[in-house]
């Protein structure tokens, strides 16, 4: 078994074709996007740069069908996302995407391990699975010691790193996150990123919104976004044949 | 996500805000309680008084004199008694004088004030409810002959003579000796006087020692039975006319006696006024006797202004059935009162739910964005509103139940067994709608639209 010379043509895992999203009506309507065109493919690592309100949020939240947009066609998997009910979509967010938020967005009433639990509890794994799985998760993110404790006792970066394990401990296809990093300091941003360097490294499909250009250096696609559209487009050659190589066996498999 | 999982994280979420938690279940139980306990208190007294007519006997009828009572001055006089209970009307079987007063009545060692006195005479132990317990009634020969003899309810005979029984001891009665010869059996009492504390004696003694020889305050007459009540009544006004020489014009320009009574003398002056005047407390037992409706003095003063009929002529049944539905009316109000506060409580837990879900529409949208589906978030926080208000509301429920083996002043609540399903019936409900309601929203919302909220 072959793999095709560049990974470009392995199949998308995800498809975005002429996205609008406009907020609002009339003369109040905020275009935040207005025809974006993407394809993602299995295994690359991708980091949305761009100023403040050119649409990298709204986009994100579009791919994470959190929210739906205006008009377009959003492809995941080989399924068109607008076709799917609310059950539909609510197995798709479970299984196919985890999603990390820049603020967190923790369950505070739960501890840790509730909290990355929590996904697998939705997704209908049984309870000892399930803790079991959230405990490798963690021990993943370097937390598995913190297990027990609240969202209040833990550090931002703590915090993070469980949002993260959260969102990796179902496999999903595509791992997004919206500014990982945004109010971290340097030593959690670093174990943050590394943590994503990793995931890369095993082939997960992985797009991150960044304003910091030494997150973005670390990613294979840089992708520029101003005033609602994609503006530049650019691969990281260095850092993607890098990665190639030290993942060999573990991107092919991932990329199926 | 299984049942259990959804129960377990609605007990989280009951556990990890305890404050809102207590407050919510605090809402449901204040409200279940007040309404059961008050419409049992409503029940109570209605029950009460619907006993007290059972035990009255329907039978008798009270001719009350609209005269000043006490002054002499009253048109019913012994004579016009004996002549009415003599007359030998077809549905009237005895007529029974009533002179009442209140006086002090002492033994050696005690002393009880206001003690309610009825002058009647040996008929009197038939005709009311009022029976000998121990010892004998006072005899015809006793007030023929006025005989300083009188027979006391039991508290006054425990009172009097707290060591040993009061048979045949002396007491002073406003400083006159009487022997007691008789004690009477235990009454229920509904009302403010205790028919339990009453003294009875010859009314030729009790006329000639203290209220003298003018008018009685009443008479009782026994009718030949409870259906014969209205027949007795008109006979017994035709009589009195004729004795009491009222011209025909008169008699026909004053109310029919029944109503006319009743409106007068009758209820609510008489059941309530019980502290203006010495013998105006309403005893059900007593009643029969003590002339008891009591009260008379100033209704029947108002309806003598407009009316020169010398007397009026009351139907016990009648007045206690007013009382009865005055009391039923008392369970209303009670029950509307309990309501308010069922609607109090209910918007309590409204508000408490409302802040609750919108405070946490972020966790439903983070719940959301992780996989949820509506009804998996549905069902928890239903889970969560119906914990807390079935707690509360089984609380309230047995704080109710709890409450009401004891007297509230004086009256012994009776549950009504519906108000328990009623209550907290709706309060479950109002709780589990509004926690619902907004969650319902809540998790309709796209995942960013509830994670923006806040
Ligand atoms: N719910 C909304 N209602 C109306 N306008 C919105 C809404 N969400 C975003 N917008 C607008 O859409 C545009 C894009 O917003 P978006 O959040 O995607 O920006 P962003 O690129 O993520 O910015 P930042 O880097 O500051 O996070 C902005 O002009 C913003 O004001
Ligand atoms: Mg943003």
């Amino acid at each position: 078994m072959t793999m095709p010379a560049t990974l470009a043509s392995a199949p998308p895992v995800l498809a975005l074709d002429r996205i609008h999203q406009v907020y609002g009506a009339g003369d109040a309507a905020v275009h935040a996007l207005r025809g974006i065109d993407l394809a993602v493919s299995a295994g690359d690592y991708v980091a949305i740069m761009g100023p403040s309100g050119s649409g990298k949020s709204t986009l994100m939240n579009l791919l994470g069908c959190l929210d739906v947009a205006s008009s377009g066609t959003y492809t995941l998997a080989g399924t068109d996302v607008g076709d799917l009910d609310e059950k539909q979509l609510a197995r798709v967010r479970n299984r196919e995407i985890g999603f990390i938020f820049q603020s967190f967005n923790l369950v505070n009433t739960m501890t840790a391990l509730g909290n990355t639990e929590l996904p697998l509890a939705y997704g209908g794994v049984g309870r000892r699975e399930r803790r079991a799985r959230a405990l490798a998760a963690l021990d993943m993110v370097g937390l598995s010691h913190r297990a027990d404790h609240h969202p209040q006792e833990l550090s931002g970066g703590q915090q993070q790193r469980v949002a993260i394990a959260r969102a990796l401990v179902t496999n999903p296809t595509l791992v997004l996150a919206d500014e990982p990093t945004g109010n971290l300091d340097s030593e959690s941003t670093h174990e943050i990123l590394a943590i994503f360097d990793q995931l890369a490294a095993s082939g997960r499909t992985i797009v991150i919104i960044t304003h910091e250009e030494n997150v973005a250096e670390r990613a294979h696609r840089v992708l520029s976004i101003s005033d609602g559209l994609i503006v530049s487009d650019r691969i990281n050659a260095g850092v993607r044949e890098a990665a190639r190589r030290a993942s060999g066996i573990a991107a092919r498999r991932s990329a199926r | 996500m299984s049942f259990f999982d959804i129960i377990r994280s609605a007990l989280r979420g009951v556990t990890a805000n305890k404050l809102r938690s207590i407050l919510t279940m605090l809402g449901v139980l204040i409200g279940v309680a007040s309404v059961i306990l008050l419409m049992a208190v409503g029940n109570g007294s209605a029950a009460t008084i619907k006993a007290a007519i059972t035990s009255l006997g329907t039978n008798t009828i009270t001719v009350r004199a609209t005269g000043g009572q006490n002054g002499g001055s009253s048109a019913l006089t012994l004579a016009v008694s004996d002549a009415l209970g003599s007359a030998g009307l077809g549905h009237v079987s005895a007529v029974v004088p009533q002179a009442t007063t209140s006086l002090t009545v002492s033994s050696t060692t005690t002393s009880e004030d206001s003690i309610s006195i009825i002058g009647t005479s040996a008929d009197y132990f038939t005709v009311s409810t009022a029976k000998v317990a121990s010892g004998s009634a006072f005899t015809a020969a006793d007030v023929t002959s006025a005989a300083k003899v009188a027979v006391i309810g039991s508290t006054l005979a425990t009172e009097l003579f707290p060591t040993g029984s009061a048979l045949g001891q002396s007491i002073s009665v406003a400083g006159t000796p009487f022997t007691v010869v008789g004690i009477l059996a235990t009454q229920s009492s509904v009302g403010f006087i205790d028919p339990n504390s009453e003294l009875i004696a010859p009314v030729t003694r009790v006329q000639r020692s203290y209220t003298g020889f003018g008018g009685l305050n009443s008479l009782l007459v026994q009718a030949t039975s409870s259906d014969d009540v209205t027949a007795a009544e008109g006979e017994v006004g035709v009589e009195l006319n004729q004795l009491l020489k009222v011209s025909a014009s008169t008699a026909a320009s004053a109310a029919s006696p029944g109503s006319g009574g009743f409106a007068a003398g009758g209820f609510p002056a008489g059941g309530f006024s019980a502290g203006g005047f010495p013998s105006g407390g309403f005893s059900a037992g007593g009643a029969g006797g003590a002339g008891g409706f009591g009260g008379g003095a100033g209704g029947a003063g108002g309806f003598g202004s407009s009316s020169s009929l010398p007397y009026t002529i009351t139907n016990q049944s009648s007045l206690l059935q007013t009382q009865e539905a005055s009391a039923n009316s008392f369970t209303v109000l009670l029950a509307a009162v309990a309501a308010i506060s069922l609607l109090v409580g209910g918007i309590g837990v409204t508000n408490v739910m409302l802040v609750t879900v919108t405070e946490r529409t972020r966790e439903i949208g983070i719940r959301k964005a992780l996989g949820a589906t509506r009804g998996a978030i549905l069902g928890q926080f239903l889970t969560e509103a119906a914990t807390l208000t079935l707690l509360g509301g089984i609380i309230g429920v047995a704080v109710a139940l709890f409450a009401a083996q004891y007297p509230i002043n004086g009256t012994q609540p009776v549950v009504i067994g519906y108000s328990v399903p009623l209550a907290l019936g709706v309060s479950v409900a109002i709780g589990v709608f509004f926690g619902v309601y907004p969650a319902a929203r809540a998790a309709g919302m796209r995942p960013i639209q509830a994670l923006r909220s806040i």
